[in-house]
């Protein structure tokens, strides 16, 4: 047996094994184990695809959310804005209102106390006028008790009347 | 699997120093067998002046032999298997009862046989003993077709058997419906996958699936003779993968398909080759030598590489012999031991450079025409 002479038998041996080796395998072990290989990579990639997709949702839902906490959170700055202002504006209008309101009741007042006034003054002019032409009343029954006075009074009177 | 390679290969210094030894006794006693080369190395071997010619034993190991030798006289007989001019004629290897001289004749269906240096003759009709012309070529007797299961056929079916197990019982997990990988083939699917994307794919491009049966058939087989013939013992030990019948078999099954799945721009790039019609007459011959150089590169490579492994560590081996001392075992043990180990990487090395080049030689018949 020559070392580089090939043999017929053992040339025969290894093609007819190597075939049926190749067909065996091939059915029985190559085909099953790529599909099993291939099939693992496909729901692997398949999995960090639906990752992939579920991170992405998860994101735009965080920022959906986090644009809904925004907004929320500007509406609730303008309605508390807004309330301030209402409050403040009832305040001041109430304030105003009531300056005003005061404003009226003390005119009033002082309207009213004016009147009073000018009654209790009209009413001490009468007083005055009727206590004065009392007193004048009596002064001038005293004076014209007699006749002389009566005259002197009434010709003073007459000057009187004369200088008015 | 390092250690693995130390084990063996320490077993192997063993085997290999006892099966010398018991050689170098049994011929010593076989002084009727002048003829013999073999016995004539060991003769030398033995005389004080002559040296020791470690050829014929480096020879016996890295070729085929027709009976499996285990130890000492103890050996596996395999069966015979010869087509001769009156048909088919089997009988056990063990008929010879160890002759590789020529001496001891088998008688079978009529025939007379006899193994010279593992070649089995056929004696011609009426010749009772074998004669030997001055360059020990057999005069009268002729060569019949010789299909024996011989150590390297044996091993082939053994490499067969096994990768059939393994491949099969890993198919039969995932067949289980264990999508994960688990034991057994935890560990090969990776070497699948190493062949399908750092092999096939790359070199064959989309249509490698269709290659993927042959690539890892021819990956594993390789990969798994190799190993097997670093096994310094039975039933390790032969040189398969470095058989040139058996690179030459796998190199022609590389030929046949990469011709066979060659497209139009392949046969337009070798009938019709891109260059001035002038340069056709140089390159048309070139290119159709090309067709046949690449798968004989392959298996030249492959044979050459695995025997220059056997050689290397059985030359290492036999300087104990050469210089006829023990003590040569504390230099001869480590390089052995060394390039045994290195051997382990040629195994898987060579394995996937024959595959890689197949699949890249399928790779341009199959590829789309860029021109």
């Amino acid at each position: 047996m020559d070392l580089v002479t090939p043999e017929i038998g053992l040339i025969f041996w290894t093609t007819v094994t190597f075939v049926i080796l190749l067909f065996l395998l091939a059915k029985f072990a190559w085909k099953p184990i790529l599909k099993a290989v291939k099939d693992r990579e496909a729901s692997i990639e398949d999995a960090l695809k639906s990752a992939d997709k579920a991170r992405e949702e998860m994101q735009k839902l965080k920022s959906d959310n986090e644009q809904i906490l925004r907004d929320a959170r500007a509406e609730r700055d303008g309605i508390l804005k807004d309330a301030r202002e209402i409050s403040e504006k009832m305040v001041a209008d109430a304030k105003a209102k009531a300056t005003a309101e005061g404003n009226k009741v003390i005119e009033q007042a002082r309207e009213q106390i004016e009147n009073q006034k000018m009654a209790a003054i009209t009413d001490l002019k009468n007083q005055v006028a009727k206590m004065s032409i009392d007193i004048a009343e009596k002064v001038i029954r005293k004076e014209l008790s007699d006749k002389a006075n009566q005259e002197a009074l009434v010709g003073e009177q007459l000057k009187d009347f004369k200088l008015n | 699997m390092l250690l693995l390679g130390f084990s063996s290969n320490l077993q192997a210094q063993d085997e290999n120093g006892h099966n010398h030894d018991e050689h170098a006794t049994e011929e010593a006693h076989m002084d009727d067998s002048p003829l013999s080369d073999h016995a004539e190395g060991i003769e030398e071997a033995q005389a004080e002046d002559e040296a020791y010619d470690p050829t014929p034993v480096v020879m016996h190991h890295i070729k085929d032999s027709h009976g499996f030798h285990v130890v000492g006289d103890l050996s596996v007989s395999l069966p015979v298997i010869l087509w001769t001019d009156n048909g088919l004629v089997t009988f056990m290897s063990s008929a010879f009862h160890h002759d590789v001289e020529g001496h001891h004749i088998v008688e079978a269906s009529g025939m007379r046989f006899v193994n010279v240096h593992e070649d089995i003759y056929q004696l011609n009709d009426g010749a009772e003993a074998v004669e030997f012309d001055a360059d020990h070529h057999p005069v009268n007797a002729s060569k019949p077709l010789d299909f024996s299961i011989t150590k390297n056929v044996f091993t082939l079916l053994l490499a067969s058997l096994i990768l059939c197990l393994i491949f099969m019982t890993v198919a039969s997990k995932y067949k289980k419906g264990h999508s994960v990988p688990k034991g057994l083939a935890s560990f090969m699917e990776p070497l699948v996958v190493f062949v399908r994307d750092d092999i096939a794919e790359p070199n064959i491009g989309k249509k490698y699936e269709r290659y993927m049966p042959l690539l890892l058939t021819m990956f594993f087989l390789i990969w798994i003779l190799n190993l097997i013939g670093l096994v310094p013992f039975f039933p390790g030990s032969a040189n398969m993968s470095g058989n040139i019948a058996f690179t030459m078999s796998l190199a022609v099954i590389t030929l046949l398909v990469t011709n066979f799945s060659g497209n139009k721009g392949y046969w337009k790039h070798i009938l019709l080759p891109p260059v001035p019609k002038a340069l056709w007459i140089i390159m048309i011959p070139v290119e159709i030598i090309g067709i046949l150089t690449k798968p004989f590169a392959l298996m030249i490579r492959l044979f050459a590489n695995i025997t220059a492994g056997h050689i290397i560590v059985l030359s290492l081996i036999s300087l104990i012999f050469i210089f006829k001392t023990p003590a040569m075992g504390a230099v001869s043990v480590p390089f052995a031991l060394f390039i045994s180990v290195l051997e382990l990487l040629v195994a898987a090395l060579q394995a996937y450079i024959f595959t890689m080049l197949t699949a890249l030689f399928i790779g341009t018949a199959v590829a789309e025409d860029h021109h």
